[in-house]
């Protein structure tokens, strides 16, 4: 492992506006929303400061901030910008073409509940939202992650086999804005491991001149799909690699799916973002009373790790899925998807579905317990939902 | 039409990477109806094929001067704008002395 130089505390916000810093990217559009701001914040400080020389865009909407990306990334330059709930969900039409434009642009998520009523604290609504806008999601459980994805996220996006737009997550507040130590990479070392942009088709490029953004109609626009659902069949060998090489320079190692002491574990609970660091110290105390508990986290949920979730779940006696996030008149998201996939597992856990923590309401150890209570009882029912921390 | 290619063969994200492909790309399918030329009353005046969107507006030069000659019909999708800016064609002139006459596509199906 090398050594560690530069072991900093800082927030969430701050280690990636860092690796912001470190990637240097060409064109940064943004429009500062809670919680996303700090990041942005700390980033124009560092372009104001010199210490990145970012064309930096202050626009007057986060639809604007993400058409400008779009621009600059269609040109041939690295763009990224940062988002948050409503913005996230004012970019939505931009998003969904920054995708099908087939552009690696970088986006930490600051996750945040969507209004209404109003509320800026973190739930996984806004991401969710955008689950089938074409974009990779990666999931963060902590400022390091946060940092380290961000870094990763360019090298899978850009990568030839791949080509889309990366959204990293982070808990909005909890991650963004929470105090964590964080083992920053060499600046030369992360420089070198996100290298020079790899472009394809750029706008300026003079000597091949490209159209963007066509008219695409019912000859052609079921082609480019389907080579979108290839992209992302690609980004998972991609990921692995691009985890491989980021272990060399980290020491951090990192795969489609989290394990924690799921080895001999009857009950798998599965969660995403920070609350899985929740998850771990209940299973450990759930350990040592002898209970056989583990989780597993998803890294990455676009694509979806359905065979790696199938592979490790067959088998076991439950599973307990805790979702941020509520569809209204369906089953919860990652629920939904866990579910899914385990309709050709050859030996069917139960499985329970747990929305909570919904607009920055707290999950508790004790909320935890319960949920993994009610599967050590044989208490699960498939198709019911349960709540968290709700006042009934 | 050119032959559609699979999507293993066209550039990523509906990219366009060569000029001039809207030539490719016939608009005339999408006509319903059809812009036919009485040359016996057309002036040449032009506003036809300065108006026209896809020009479908055939002319030659004869003499140093522009002559209307009719339309390629690849690309007229059969907006209709052409008889709306002609001069020699409206509502109060009878059928027989307009310069263009719009007739349903049908009427030209085999
Ligand atoms: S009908 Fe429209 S497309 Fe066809 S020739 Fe006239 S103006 Fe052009
Ligand atoms: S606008 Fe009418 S009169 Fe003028 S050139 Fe066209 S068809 Fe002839």
């Amino acid at each position: 492992m090398p050594e560690v130089k530069n072991r900093q505390a800082v927030t969430g916000a701050q280690a990636v506006a860092n690796a912001m810093r470190q990637i240097n990217p060409d064109v940064v559009a943004a429009y500062p929303i809670t919680p996303q701001t700090p990041i942005v914040e700390y980033f124009a400080q560092y372009v104001a400061d010199g210490l990145a020389d970012t064309e930096m865009i202050p626009v007057e909407s986060e639809h604007s901030a993400m058409s400008a990306v779009v621009g600059a990334a269609a040109s041939g330059a690295r763009a990224m910008t940062a988002t948050a709930a409503n913005g996230l969900a004012l970019m939505h039409e931009i998003v969904y073409i920054a995708a099908s434009l087939r552009l690696p642009i970088v986006m930490p998520v600051a996750n945040r509940a969507l209004s209404g009523p109003i509320n800026i604290h973190c739930d996984h609504s806004d991401a969710m939202a955008e689950r089938d806008s074409g974009w990779i999601q990666l999931w963060a459980e902590n400022a390091q992650e946060a940092y380290d994805f961000t870094l990763m996220a360019i090298k899978i996006g850009e990568h030839e086999d791949v080509r889309l737009p990366v959204m990293v997550n982070l808990d909005g507040f909890i991650i963004s804005h929470g105090v964590e130590v964080v083992d920053f990479i060499d600046d030369e070392a992360a420089k070198k491991f996100v290298g020079k942009p790899i472009v394809k088709y750029p706008l300026l490029d003079l000597n091949n001149p490209v159209t963007y953004g066509p008219l695409d109609l019912y000859d052609y626009y079921f082609e480019h799909k389907r080579q979108q659902i290839e992209a992302m069949k690609h980004v998972k060998h991609v990921f692995k690699q691009v985890a491989k090489e980021f272990e060399k320079i980290s020491g951090r190692k990192y795969d489609i799916i989290e394990k924690y002491k799921t080895d001999d574990a009857e009950y798998i609970m599965i969660a995403l973002g920070s609350t899985a660091g929740t998850i771990k110290y209940t299973v450990d105390l759930l350990r040592e009373e002898g209970h056989k508990v583990g989780l597993v986290k998803p890294w990455v949920f676009r694509p979806f790790p359905k065979e790696e979730l199938q592979e490790i779940l067959n088998g076991r006696k439950a599973v307990i899925v805790l979702d941020r996030a509520a569809s209204f008149g369906a089953e919860a998201p990652l629920y939904e998807a866990v579910k899914s996939a385990l309709y050709e597992a050859a030996v069917r856990p139960q499985i329970g579905s747990y929305v909570y923590g919904l607009g920055g309401r707290d999950i508790k150890v004790e909320d935890i317990r319960k949920a993994f209570e009610d599967a050590f009882e044989g208490n699960l029912i498939a198709d019911e939902e349960r709540y968290l921390g709700l006042r009934e | 039409m050119p032959e559609l290619k699979g999507w293993k063969e066209v550039p990523i994200g509906g990219i366009i990477d060569k000029p001039a492909t809207a030539k490719e790309y016939k608009t005339g399918t999408w006509r319903v109806i059809r812009p036919v030329h009485q040359i016996e009353n057309c002036i040449h005046c032009m506003m036809c094929w300065l108006y026209c969107p896809d020009q479908a507006i055939v002319i030659e030069i004869v003499d140093g001067k522009p002559k209307m000659k009719g339309y390629n019909y690849d690309y007229c999708k059969g907006c209709g704008l052409c008889a709306n800016v002609c001069p020699k064609t409206n509502d109060k002139l009878p059928v027989d002395k307009r310069a263009i006459i719009m007739k349903p596509e049908t009427e030209f199906q085999e």
